[in-house]
């Protein structure tokens, strides 16, 4: 397997290779060559922001497609909560699990059940563990999970030691299968209805197990038409819903924060706020919050770029399949945290060191600086770097150089050999206008 | 080998963006590879100096100078000076006033906690001119 899987790919052929995507990368993980978009894989956190800013529709996630469970002799379901606020006039929440088993799957485990019994873990950890350093990171996004380990590896100590809802659902779903069929655990296929695709990558490369829990994942968007279509035509109804109020909420911003019962618990969404509070956490700001949940989408999960709803309506269509239900179905009662631990920790991703030994990192930061107090500073992005900084960056670690710079070519052309100062180097618009006056700018 | 030098003008009076200096400067550490622990020390040692400086002394200068041995911090200001700098390094001594302190600083932390994160700190202060401190974190 690669080094780093990532289930955000690029498709060669519609990739125009403009510069939407390099700009909105929040860790600065694309670049333009060659007339196409390269995923720098060390720092990509497939956190989707590049499938959804793409007007080519060139970035995809690699998903699994619903046929893939046939290759299973019982193939469990495992609905993510965000998939309940996707489709209009769903009243009942066992409805659309009936759908999920009109489309092929033999069984429904419901994610939302899980993550009620990592809600009572959460509780209990916070409670017995004083001495873990506050605020404790919640461990359910892999695309926040992926942000620390590449940007805040100081961090990855405080994030929540405990499974991911996804991957303790799927756990369950195996165990209880094997148990109600008598077929061996590899006969028997566990698939996530995802929303986005760190979810896939999850699964495919686990941050908290060596080999995850669940065999694939089909994306929300994919089986739409085909729930849909089910739907309709419901007759018979078993009962398959066991969750709540709690683990229905985990589907939006908010969710997992609540289910710790603590008014010191924090919220946030949307990949450039999350990292805002990740510094703030790191310059040790926030001490006086027990909890915090974060969230790369924009509403939480029903954010997701897989998702087939606008968030805002599938987020106000979960609060009213919540309304009537109990709080919470699931906990690990008296069961130890021990059971619903993690395999292991996220392992820091080495990608923004300039080299690995600190005298040849300054000697490439002061190149670094050099280089770049000879650019306009415009971030405009026609080398294909995102940023005149990371041009420079780029340069001085040996995979490009000042030819990539527009400008930089334009001075060249217009006589002089080098331009003798930056202002030179910016096309006539952007230029700032002299004083004439000598007075300051007003 | 030269030292990495990074030079900041901190505007005062704004607080949107008092911290942005400390946070570009622990920015470069990161991309320098220095260890988390001293990243930390440097980045909360200047954000309260900087932080200082925007709500006391109208803005001011950083200075950063970094080697593989140390992080040598120099902050500048020509604002109304520190009467009396023993008192103001007790913690809880504060003489924020009540708008700054509706936005959650001014608790009287300030110089206690740049000592605290820093290896060695001076402040030469005088009333009516201006301040200047220096810290330092030593990479261990």
């Amino acid at each position: 397997m690669e080094k780093y899987y990532h289930s955000v790919r690029l498709d060669k052929e519609k990739c125009q290779g403009c510069i939407h995507c390099i700009q909105r990368c929040p860790t600065q993980a694309i670049r333009v060559r060659n007339g196409k978009a390269i995923i720098l894989a060390a720092r990509c956190i497939d956190c989707g922001e590049c499938i959804r800013v793409c007007p080519h529709k060139a970035k995809y996630a690699e998903r699994d497609s619903i046929e893939i469970i046939q290759k299973f002799k019982y193939k469990v379901a495992l609905p993510a909560p965000s998939l309940y606020g996707q489709i209009a006039n769903v009243t009942d929440v066992n409805l659309l699990l009936n759908a999920l088993l009109a489309i092929g799957f033999d069984d429904v485990f419901e994610v939302a059940a899980a993550a009620e019994r990592i809600s009572d873990a959460t509780k209990k950890f916070l409670r017995e563990h004083p001495e873990f350093s506050r605020p404790v990171i919640s461990s359910a996004c892999p695309a926040i999970v992926r942000l620390i380990s590449v940007l805040y590896p100081n961090l990855i100590d405080r994030i929540l030691p405990l499974r991911s809802p996804m991957e303790e659902a799927g756990r369950l779903a195996r165990e209880k299968a094997v148990r109600e069929t008598g077929f061996a655990p590899e006969e028997i296929g566990v698939f996530f209805i995802t929303p986005c695709p760190a979810k896939i990558t999850a699964i495919r490369h686990s941050q908290e197990s060596e080999k995850s829990s669940i065999d694939g994942a089909v994306a929300i968007n994919d089986i739409y038409p085909a729930l849909v279509n089910q739907l309709g035509k419901l007759r018979e109804q078993s009962e398959l819903q066991h969750a709540g109020r709690i683990g229905i909420s985990w589907g939006m911003t908010g969710g997992e924060a609540s289910g710790t019962l603590s008014d010191a618990s924090m919220p946030v969404d949307g990949i450039e706020n999350c990292i805002n509070v990740l510094s703030e956490i790191e310059d040790e700001k926030l001490n006086d919050i027990e909890f915090v949940e974060l969230n790369a989408c924009m509403g939480g999960c029903v954010g997701g770029v897989l998702t087939a709803e606008n968030p805002y309506i599938a987020k106000s269509r979960l609060k009213n399949l919540r309304k009537y239900l109990p709080m919470a179905l699931n906990n690990i009662a008296d069961s130890p945290l021990a059971a619903v631990t993690a395999e292991k920790r996220p392992e820091e991703i080495p990608a923004l060191k300039l080299a690995d030994n600190l005298k040849e990192a300054m000697e490439k930061m002061n190149r670094l600086n050099e280089i770049l107090s000879t650019f306009p500073r415009l971030d405009c992005g026609t080398c294909g770097a995102p940023s005149c900084r990371a041009l420079a960056e780029d340069i001085v670690r040996g995979y490009t150089s000042e030819q990539d710079c527009i400008f930089r070519i334009r001075a060249e052309l217009e006589g002089a050999a080098l331009p003798k100062s930056v202002e030179e180097l910016i096309p006539p618009p952007f230029r700032q206008k002299k004083n004439t006056d000598g007075g300051d700018k007003k | 080998m030269d030292a990495v030098t990074l030079h900041y003008d901190v505007s005062g009076n704004d607080f949107t963006c008092a911290g942005e200096a400390s946070r570009k400067i622990k920015k470069t550490l990161k991309t320098l590879g220095f260890s988390p622990e001293i990243i930390r020390n440097v980045a909360i040692a200047v954000y309260e100096a900087e932080i200082n400086m925007v709500v006391h002394a109208n803005g001011g200068t950083i200075d950063a100078s970094v080697t593989p041995e140390q992080i040598d911090v120099v902050l500048k200001d020509t604002g109304p000076g520190i009467p009396n700098i023993e008192l103001a390094m007790q913690e809880g001594w504060s003489t924020a006033p009540e708008n700054v302190r509706q936005l959650g600083f001014g608790a009287g932390m300030g110089l206690p906690n740049i000592k605290k994160y820093s290896d060695a700190l001076r402040v030469e202060s005088e009333v009516g001119k201006g301040t200047t401190i220096y810290i330092t974190v030593i990479n261990k």
